[in-house]
Formats: C-alpha cells, structure tokens, sequence
C-alpha cells in the first residue's frame, strides 16, 4: 500500500480551479518529485497536504489514515512535516531551539512543570536537548548550536528548516523547493543531503523544485503538474521525455 | 535624602508598570494585540483579594494566589470569548473589542462594588526599613514590590526561554503558520500568554493597591494605559525592555512629581510616550524593523 495517496483532490480560490482532480499515490521510501510551471498549484498542494487549506473534494491518506480536512497540528501529528518555500525559521531563536520546537509534541510536560521547574522538566529537557543536538550532529549543524537561525548562512539555513522538520518524527517530509537561490555547489550538496535523509531516517520525501539537475538526479517519480491538473506521471525520465511536458516547460 | 526617597518610590511604582507591561508587551509579542482590558484585570485582581480579606477574612498570602486564578481565568475566558473568534480580522476590530471589554469589566465592577472608594488593606505587613537614623524610611510595601518584581521577571525570562511553552511563545510570536506546521498549538499557547498575563496583572494590582491603598472600579485604567506607554517605552514585544521602560517611567512620574508640578507628572509621563514614538519608534529594545533594498 501507498504511504501517501490523494483521490480526486480539488480548491478553488473564487472561480480559479488552483487543484483539479489530483491524484498521487507515493510508495513508502521514494524520492518523489512534483514539478509543474509557476503557478501550476504545486505549493497549493503542499497547503492541501498539510492542511493549511481544506480541499473543497478529494482525499487525502496517510498509511491508510485518511487526513481530510484535518487540522495542521493533527496531521502534523500524523506524521507529514514540510519545510518552505522562502524559508520560515524562527529566527531569533537559537538554532538549537528551532529544532526543540518541532520536538514539541513528542516531549510532554505541562505548563505548571515549566513554570515550577519540577524534576520531570529538567529530565524532559534534557532528553529534548540530547534529540535536539543528535539531529543538528546528523545535518552537521551542531558548531552553529547557539547561534540564532538568522544568522546562518542560506544553505544551512535550509539544512536547518529539513532537520526541524525530521524533529517532528514524520512519516513524509515535503519540500517546498529546497535549491531555492542556491548556487550549483549548493545545490549538489543539498542533493546529497535529501539522499542521505532518505536512506538514514528511511525516510518518504515528496518535493516541489524547478533545477531540472536536482530534479532529474534523485527523483524516482514524478508528477507534473499544469494549470491544476496532472500532465504527466511516472518514472522520471519517461516523464522528462514527454512531449507535452517539454512543450508545457518551453512552449511550442 | 528626599531625592533618595523619591527616587526609591519611583523605583517601586515602576515596578509595578513592568508587571503590568509584562502582560502588555508578553500577548502583543504573541497575538500581535493590544490588550486594552488588561489594566482592569488589576482591578478585578485589586477587589479580588479585598473580598477575600475584608469580606471572607482570609489569610492575605492566600487572598492573593486566589486572586491570581481568577484572574488567569478572566484573562483565558476574554481571550476565549472576545478575542479568539477576531484572529485573523483587521487590528482595529480587535482593538476595538479590547477597549468595549475594558468598559465592560468598569461597568460589572461599577454594579457589584458600587462607585465608592473601598479602603484596600495593605496586605504586607512586614516593618519599614529606616536608614541613617531616621531620616530616610523605606516602606516595607515598596521594598517587596521590588523584590517580587525581579523575582517575576528572572522568572519569566528563563521560563520563555528555558521551556518548551516559552519556546512555543516565541515560535508563534515569530510565525504563527509555521509553528503549526511544526505541531505547536497555536490558540493554546496564546491561551497560556493570556493566563500569565492576567496572573501577573493580579500580583500588580495587589500591589498597587497596597502601596496607593484605595480600590474603585477605575483603579485599574490609569495604571493600564502608563504600562502600556511602559511597553512602548521599552519597546513593545520586548520582555526586559518592558521592564526598564516601567522602571524608568515610574521614575520619571516620581521625580516630576516632586520636583517639577504632580499636576504635570501625567503629561510629562505622554510627553514620552509622544517623544520616544518621533525618535525610535521601536522602543528603546524594539526590534529594528529591517527594510530589504
């Protein structure tokens, strides 16, 4: 069974179909890849996916778990992580603690806990901190600890929001295109990065990008998306090949 | 000597606008509101614990914890019933609905109470302290109103910054859609910056009303609005520049006060908060609003 599968999934924004009847069935483990001109819908499924918007029709099921018109903290819960587009760190906090906070539900304590500082809160810290610097250890971030997120260079910066994420414990990681401003050397790095969270955590990643290099060098499938429906589906370079979709990316 | 003393009942006054501030500058940080109703939580904190001890005659150490919860809970059941349902609306009608439920909190206080003036009791009854034989004597009230306002704020600042709550606070301060997507609940941790706000607003209220010891349904608004210049003051958003703008700002009352016409100590005290505005609108620790070119 497919870890992620959406049935006939649609949003409309006023008279615009942003989504139309979009199917994807993701197989637990892969490198999936969502690619589609600007403005093709393609973060309006990140949003549906994540619950930021409700779907006016479809469904959307995680490992069997249907996740429709749950709210993001539940399906957060569920196990779908996501990192952003223009990158959304919380940046006045320590790098350290950006990640403490996507620990944030796996690590109960209560409010009084905190306020009082009872033996429980000083365990539970602990913990999250051991976590917390065992995930920037594995993204090689841990010199930058203590450093506000702010502060960090670009590319770590976006290290820093995928090991935030994977501090969720999710089952899919979305990347909402990761090599964003980024130079080929980056790129590159960042390629390694996506493969090596992959095969560490076994981890299932579904991602939006436009650098065809990074597109085309770790994505398994792909789905391309244009004007809110699926143009192409399949292996990746069956799908690079096709037709309409060169004709959709460059014109006629 | 006088100089001294003014300075030292400036001090205490301040401290008690950080504590309100705190309450101010901890749910606009967050919510990115201006709590209006937040001075006459005070004031429901203030009659709280004078009917717990000249009506019920209650310990005054426990009239206070008990005015502590319900004002956590008056501040919760606001943020619940007023404001909750406007996340998301323009600014200006949530602002407005602080002040209708500012007005709304005088007015059930105005049927319940009465308009008189009741006479609070003090409630630290602990000796003055008197320096130099005599000549400069510091009142026991202001000396623990300093005291329990360094505790609250070395408090507080290790809680948002040591807890995994605090942590979610400045997740949500610094982007509410992320945070969510990162598991944090969002209405709840905005609960909890209400509840610690109110909790603190019942502390100050009790210790205002100790120090200035009369209580009516307006206690609380004049109070309010100077730690609301406070936040401003120590720019807003910001935990310990609420607390130096509170400090410096009850200073300032004080000593104008006594040196230059306690008819003009209000207006001096607006004064500021119109200078500081011109000259560094984020406050004096405000953060600097970046411009990308």
């Amino acid at each position: 069974m497919a870890l992620l599968e959406t049935k006939n999934l649609g949003i409309s924004f006023g008279g615009l179909r942003a989504v139309n009847a979009f199917d994807i069935s993701v197989e637990k483990g892969q490198l999936y890849g969502l690619i589609g001109p600007n403005g093709a819908g393609k973060t309006t499924i990140f949003n549906l996916l994540t619950g930021v918007y409700r779907p006016d029709e479809g469904a959307i099921l995680l490992d069997g778990v249907n996740l429709t018109g749950k709210k993001t903290i539940e399906i957060c819960r569920a196990g779908i992580a996501r990192t952003f587009q223009n990158i959304r760190l919380f940046g006045d906090l320590p790098v350290l603690d950006n990640v403490k906070a996507g620990l944030h539900n796996h690590y109960p304590y209560s409010t009084f806990e905190g306020i009082f500082r009872l033996p429980r809160y000083f365990k539970t810290e602990r913990a999250m901190n051991e976590r917390a610097m065992e995930l920037l250890q594995v993204f090689g971030l841990e010199e930058y600890a203590g450093y506000k997120a702010k502060n960090l260079p670009y590319g770590q910066q976006r290290k820093l929001e995928i090991a935030r994420a994977m501090a969720t414990a999710p089952k899919l990681l979305l990347l909402d295109e990761p090599a964003a401003g980024m130079n080929p050397n980056e790129t590159k790095e960042l390629m390694d990065t996506i493969r090596f969270v992959r095969d560490h955590f076994d981890m299932t990643i579904l991602l939006i990008e436009h650098d065809m290099k990074l597109v085309s060098g770790i994505c398994e499938k792909l789905t391309v998306l244009n004007f809110g429906e699926v143009l192409a589906q399949g292996d990746t370079q069956e799908v690079l090949n096709n037709p309409e979709v060169i004709t959709a990316y460059l014109g006629e | 000597m006088s100089f001294a003393a003014h300075l030292i009942n400036g001090i205490s006054l301040g401290s008690v606008y950080a504590l309100i501030a705190l309450g101010y500058t901890m749910v606009y940080g967050i919510a990115k509101m201006l709590n209006f109703a937040h001075g006459d939580v005070i004031m429901v904190g203030g009659y709280a614990v004078f009917v717990g001890v000249s009506s019920l005659g209650m310990n005054p150490l426990a009239a206070i914890v008990v005015s502590m919860a319900v004002c956590t809970v008056l501040g919760v059941t606001i943020e619940r019933v007023a404001y909750r349902p406007l996340r998301g609306a323009s600014p200006l009608a949530v602002l407005i609905t602080a002040i209708g439920v500012s007005y709304l909190l005088q007015n059930i206080a105005l049927l319940v109470f009465g308009s008189d003036t009741k006479a609070f009791t003090n409630v630290v009854t602990l000796p003055n302290l008197e320096l130099f034989d005599g000549q400069l004597v510091i009142k026991s009230v202001t000396i623990v109103t300093v005291i329990v306002s360094i505790i609250i704020m070395v408090g507080l600042t290790l809680f948002v910054k040591k807890t995994k709550i605090g942590r979610a606070m400045t997740a949500v301060s610094e982007d509410k859609g992320a945070a969510q997507l990162m598991g944090i609940n969002v209405n709840g941790t905005i609960a909890v910056t209400f509840a610690i706000g109110s909790a603190l607003a019942a502390v100050a209220g009790v210790l205002l009303c100790s120090a200035y010891p009369s209580l009516t349904p307006y206690t609380g608004s004049m109070p309010g609005i100077k730690a609301f210049v406070a936040a401003v003051f120590g720019g807003i958003g910001s935990i310990p520049g609420a607390f130096i703008g509170g400090i410096l700002l009850g200073v300032i009352e004080n000593l104008s006060k006594a040196y230059i016409s306690s008819q003009l100590s209000d207006a001096i005290v607006f004064s500021i908060l119109i200078i500081v505005l011109l000259v560094k609108p984020t406050g004096l620790l405000g953060r600097q609003i970046q411009e990308k070119v």
